[in-house]
């Protein structure tokens, strides 16, 4: 009897050491990240309601806000983010999920092969691929090189001259990127789907458009919906393309909004409470297209 | 394939702009234009120390979120996952204030920090904690091993594909960050391979050969650590979204 009772006793102990082992492990990692993410966007809201420089910051109330509505390059900025996304996110998405879908094949050979060349693209530096971006379509590229030998255009077209040719280099260069990226996902979701399933609708006489529609698409709804949440995210911080392929040229007609935050704070006069609300802003949208998408991704289960 | 045709002109545009001698030529005027060496191992110290530390710290939390759970840390992880949602816009500005502040501009660690501790990293190692059977934890456990012995001892050997998948994903990232060494990376000693790409362009008449073979320089690294991980990346990530 006393044994069992100095038994539970001690197995008590050890229970509360092992949880507090188990906080000890976390600790680390949630101080970083409320040091790093939760505290700054802290300050960057009470930032984003002054204005002034350096020391000499005063209270401004809502006036950065009201002034970013009335500022042309950031509406400018505002739309090209959502021509980004509106165009990019959803081809980028597809061909992932269908370039995933044909390397699942069981009969496709090379495997491999194709999985490295697609998934490649993500190991450039985005710097790297975006000034290669840049080469590719300048006046006197590749492209354009191209182009005149099959004899379609006669002279060279500027492509990063124009505001639409040069969003849609950034577009096919942001689809070359990425594609890959969400690819891995969609594989990897797709490892968990029992091939039977695939058998059995081919026997039942599904075509293989039916399949996919029909098993493929609401099996891997998760991770579309997790890849849909991440590309959002980061098509809205897009930063590196728009400084190195068009430097957010010509006119600031692709400019970004973190581009121009970035411009905002440390390349003109420092106005860190004007690129505070600026990111804040950056900071809704993410959360209420997050949250949307969440919301549609639900209702079809 | 899109992609290969694509990666393939990029050879192209290589292979036209250094017409094979070249190569030495532009070696040399990369080398006397910008402080090259000094770049590549500033990023280098810079990826490695970053990768090293948050893999230990991060899969640490991904572990002990997943084996200890409960209650109360599963609330603590659904709060990290909002951070996940934070542009890096919207804390850029408050991150430099508090780094100028504390003098860590230019350092190794200033550039490290924020990065460290990434919700995304935390569940990649959660998700495949799960699937690391608790058996063994507790034979570990009657063998006489204490917590962090069952942890370094066990479950790292046994997730290694888990951390060759996430050492690609952060080394990558670290590598390739462009805005955050841009923001705090005020002096010339210590830019890194990106940012001196992208001085490259800077100025009136480019040179092309030097440029691509700056990109080049900068692409290399990635490549190889891709490489080398590739298999056990894929694994990785399979396990991760299981």
């Amino acid at each position: 009897m006393n044994t069992g009772i100095s038994y539970s006793h001690k197995r008590l102990k050890l229970k509360t050491r092992q949880n507090l082992f188990g906080w000890a492990c976390l600790i680390p990692a949630v101080i970083l990240i409320v040091a790093m993410s939760f505290y700054p966007m802290f300050k960057a809201l009470i930032l984003s309601f002054r204005t002034g420089i350096g020391a000499k910051m005063t209270w401004a109330g809502v006036n950065n806000y009201v002034r970013m509505f009335q500022d042309n390059v950031f509406m400018q900025a505002l739309k090209n983010n959502f021509i980004y996304l509106i165009i990019q996110v959803p081809i980028m998405l597809i061909l992932a999920l269908v370039l995933a879908c044909m390397l699942n094949d069981r009969n496709l050979r090379f495997k491999g092969l194709f999985r490295t060349a697609i998934f490649l693209p993500c190991a450039t530096s985005l710097v790297s691929y975006a000034i290669i971006f840049r080469s590719l379509f300048a006046i006197d590229g590749f492209i354009n090189v191209m182009l005149i030998k099959l004899g379609i255009f006669k002279t060279g077209y500027n492509f990063l001259a124009f505001p639409n040719s040069a969003r849609a280099v950034i577009i096919i260069a942001l689809i070359w990127r990425w594609t890959g990226y969400n690819m891995v996902f969609y594989l990897a979701g797709l490892q968990n789907i029992e091939y039977t399933i695939y058998e059995a609708a081919k026997i039942d006489g599904a075509s293989s458009f039916q399949s996919f529609w029909k098993i493929t698409v609401p099996l891997l709804k998760p991770t579309i919906l997790l890849t849909a949440i991440m590309s959002t995210n980061g098509t809205l911080q897009l930063f590196d393309e728009s400084v190195n392929l068009t430097n957010g040229g010509p006119a600031n007609a692709t400019i970004t909004m973190s581009h121009y935050i970035y411009n905002m704070s440390f390349k003109y006069v420092p106005n860190f409470g004007y690129a505070a609300a600026m990111s804040y802003l950056i900071l809704i949208l993410v959360a209420i297209l997050a949250f949307i998408q969440m919301k549609v991704g639900d209702k079809r289960d | 394939m899109f992609c290969a045709a694509t990666n393939m002109s990029v050879d192209v545009i290589r292979g036209k702009l250094i017409p094979g001698t070249a190569l030495l030529y532009n070696f040399k005027n990369l080398l006397t234009a910008q402080n090259v060496s000094g770049a590549m191992i500033n990023s280098f110290k810079y990826s490695v120390t970053l990768t090293l530390i948050s893999l230990c710290i991060c899969s640490l939390a991904g572990y002990g979120f997943e084996i200890f759970h409960d209650k109360a840390k599963d609330t603590v992880m659904s709060i990290l996952l909002l951070a996940m949602m934070v542009p890096f816009a919207a804390t850029m500005i408050p991150l430099f204030q508090m780094f100028s502040k504390a003098g860590l501009l230019n350092s190794t660690i200033g550039f490290i920090l924020p990065t460290i501790s990434t919700p995304f990293l935390i569940m990649l190692f959660r998700q495949s904690a799960r699937s690391f059977p608790h058996d063994i934890i507790e034979a570990a456990r009657i063998d006489g091993l204490n917590e962090l012995q069952i942890f370094y001892r066990m479950f790292i050997p046994t997730m290694r594909s888990t951390y060759a998948a996430a050492m690609t994903i952060t080394f990558m990232n670290a590598w390739n960050n462009y805005l955050w060494p841009k923001v705090i990376m005020t002096n010339d000693q210590s830019i890194t391979m990106p940012m001196l790409v992208a001085n490259l362009t800077e100025g009136y008449v480019t040179d092309y050969g030097m440029l691509m073979l700056g990109v080049l320089l900068c692409t290399i690294p990635t490549i190889i650590i891709f490489f080398i991980l590739q298999k056990s990346f894929a694994e990785g990530i399979t396990g991760a979204v299981k």
